[in-house]
């Protein structure tokens, strides 16, 4: 996510930089190759001084949303995903084609709202159950809503498609059609990631806020190391990264992953899932994963050590692995969208952020976290969260009496099929 | 699926080739060109619509072949279609002349179609497989270990796949490597998803894998056949030959066929009930109450000569006036987006693995929309589907051992009994 070096008019738009993460202000502070020293230009630490001060208002921004819960942060990736999409939608649009085709942009906000509705209504549709039980209208309202998702979304789609080839205009096709695949690559990219944060984030904080972190600190940590002791370049894609600042971020990330997880793992507000779309406080049993074990140190460490004791959070060694991603393989998000950007000789995604491109600029190591954020929740902390007892509560709370006995049958029947096999 | 004019040299019915094709492109071909020029006058095209009648013959026969042997062998030859379509749909767009500089780069398209296949038939079938295995303790355990790590696995694949593309990116290349990029990713995603949803259909019965595709046959043919006798009136620009007469007709003659061939289908119990597992052998079940007949009494505006007094209905073909009306109206739609890409692109056709005909997704554009319809349709309206059970269920299956699946059977049973 390093940019190229921008002297930009200082802007102190804190509610637009409100969106960007604080990653993009010190690497476009003066880092020339390494060979340019801070010290000898003014108007370089005049522009970090005022990068600086918009980074703290994202930070301070983004943790106030952190504190607000789990359906404004989601609000947030939401209007975040709309901004990537509007600029990624003007990206390749060529003005003098589109006048002739009224009507064809509309087209890409339909498909747009279409995969929303998908996406997040696959997403929320138990947690939006969960929240109208008590009204017996709205449950069964909800209820057919979900039944029926997965057709509306259908025909809406295909209401689109239909759409696109009744308004093909001879001469027009091929470019039609590049717009058409531009928009779907384009949706795909979008609503994969965000859909996975979304689906973190609901699991509890933690894991949303973990990965995240992790990406600007390896950003912040790169720049740093490059800055002090950058020589060997990395990738002829990007060339200001160096092979120093990307060893030195791999290992901070990684020892910060561990000590982050400690940090974030002790509130129940992070870590706890959120089973319904209320905002209200949150209590429950965070589950073992961050309970701490405590491990004695002595014998193994010298004396001056002022701890005989640690304690550790069974989740730190996930973390380890989170850090271990961050720092070798989100990066190549961002070779990615240079790449792309070289190849289609553009300069940044968009202008929405002075000085700083677009959000997509911002946004692409992120969406490599994400989703390995939540392949690797799925994977490796779900399972082993999941007990008997767990289940049952689950089945207990959530389903109607008769839905209880379908379950009760339907179980019965896998299980008699498998014990007839042995 | 109608094509353009050919008045090609009769090709030799090579049934092999011609086997993976559906009957449709036969009658077509053979000379309607805006319906004037009468079949009678022209003698060489009386012999073409022979040799093609032939062949459509062979593929009618060895698509029931292949019915008849099987769920598992009806999947093997979905594959087998999937793999030559995204053969002609990568070497489409490909320019060898960027190609020669870019070592490895095809592979690298094979790399993501083997990454896509291991993910969605992994997913589709791991239910099954985990059925397959049951009775050895050792395989079970194999293979319940594959599918938690199934989603990892396929994701770290796909990232190698992405980090070696993002490796081999190569100065004033870009463009042309970005494009095939995402040019692969579309085709991936178009033929995978129809090919999961027609796998997915086929273990559900393959009479939801035979009544859509058949209906899409019968369409074509007979959009061929009203457009050839009565047709005038052009449809649309974008496939000038097809009429609304055809078009019109085609739709009737449709929907009536389907209430038809789902009552002749539903009878037989190896296309109706689902496959569990990936055995081969024969099938019995209850096939439910949708293919169970229900008699209905003639009301008494019926003329006096209609043979019987009484019909009896499948609850089945009720649905099935659904799918008639989908093939009909909607699934021609993919043959209009395949002529208009053929046009933007500028290209006579997809590929050229069939003689005369074009390639193998010409023959699938509109069986691609049709096996999707079929699949949501069978999800939303036919599977009585409750969010909350099966999400829980899915949990039960793929986290708890087999004790603990045992465990939690006895308890639920233990509380609900005492509910009761």
């Amino acid at each position: 996510m390093q940019k190229k070096d921008n002297i930009a008019t200082p802007s102190t738009l804190a509610r637009i930089r409100h969106r960007r993460r604080s990653t993009e202000v010190i690497p476009e502070a003066g880092k020339a190759n390494g060979s340019h020293l801070l010290v000898d230009d003014h108007n370089k630490y005049r522009s970090m001084l005022i990068r600086l001060y918009s980074t703290l208002w994202m930070i301070g921004g983004f943790a106030f949303i952190v504190y607000m819960g789990h359906l404004y942060i989601t609000a947030m990736v939401v209007v975040i995903q709309i901004f990537m999409a509007q600029e990624l939608f003007s990206l390749l649009r060529k003005t003098h084609e589109d006048s002739h085709l009224p009507g064809f942009r509309q087209l890409n906000w339909h498909f747009f709202f279409t995969a929303m509705l998908f996406v997040y209504g696959r997403l929320l549709s138990q947690r939006l159950v969960n929240t109208v039980t008590s009204d017996k209208f709205l449950y069964q309202l909800v209820n057919s809503f979900i039944k029926y998702h997965m057709v509306a979304c259908y025909f809406l789609y295909i209401a689109g498609f239909m759409w696109f080839i009744l308004t093909l205009k001879k001469k027009m096709y091929k470019y039609q059609f590049g717009q058409y695949a531009w928009t779907h690559m384009i949706l795909i990219v979008v609503f994969t990631q965000s859909s996975f944060t979304v689906a973190n984030i609901f699991e509890g904080i933690f894991w949303f806020l973990l990965p995240a972190s992790l990406i600007v600190i390896n950003d912040i940590f790169a720049y740093i190391f490059g800055f002090f002791f950058g020589r060997t370049p990395l990738i002829k894609l990007s060339p200001k990264k160096t092979w120093e600042g990307f060893i030195g971020a791999s290992v901070t990330t990684i020892i910060s992953a561990f000590v982050l997880a400690n940090v974030l793992g002790r509130y129940q507000w992070l870590t706890c899932p959120r089973k319904d779309l209320s905002t209200g406080w949150l209590h429950c049993d965070p589950g073992p994963l961050f309970k701490p074990e405590h491990f004695t140190l002595q014998g193994r460490v010298p004396q001056w050590f002022p701890w005989k004791e640690i304690s550790v959070l069974p989740v730190q060694w996930h973390a380890l692995w989170l850090g271990l991603f961050a720092s070798i393989i989100a990066p190549f998000g961002g070779f990615f969208a240079s790449g792309f950007k070289r190849a289609f000789k553009i300069k940044d995604f968009g202008d929405s952020i002075p000085g700083h491109g677009g959000m997509t600029d911002r946004m692409d190591c992120q969406m490599v976290m994400a989703v390995f954020a939540y392949i690797y929740h799925h994977t490796f902390i779900v399972p082993q969260s999941i007990s008997v007892e767990m289940i049952l509560d689950q089945i207990l709370t959530n389903l109607s009496f008769e839905e209880q006995q379908a379950l009760l049958v339907k179980l019965g029947q896998i299980m008699q099929e498998r014990l007839g096999y042995s």
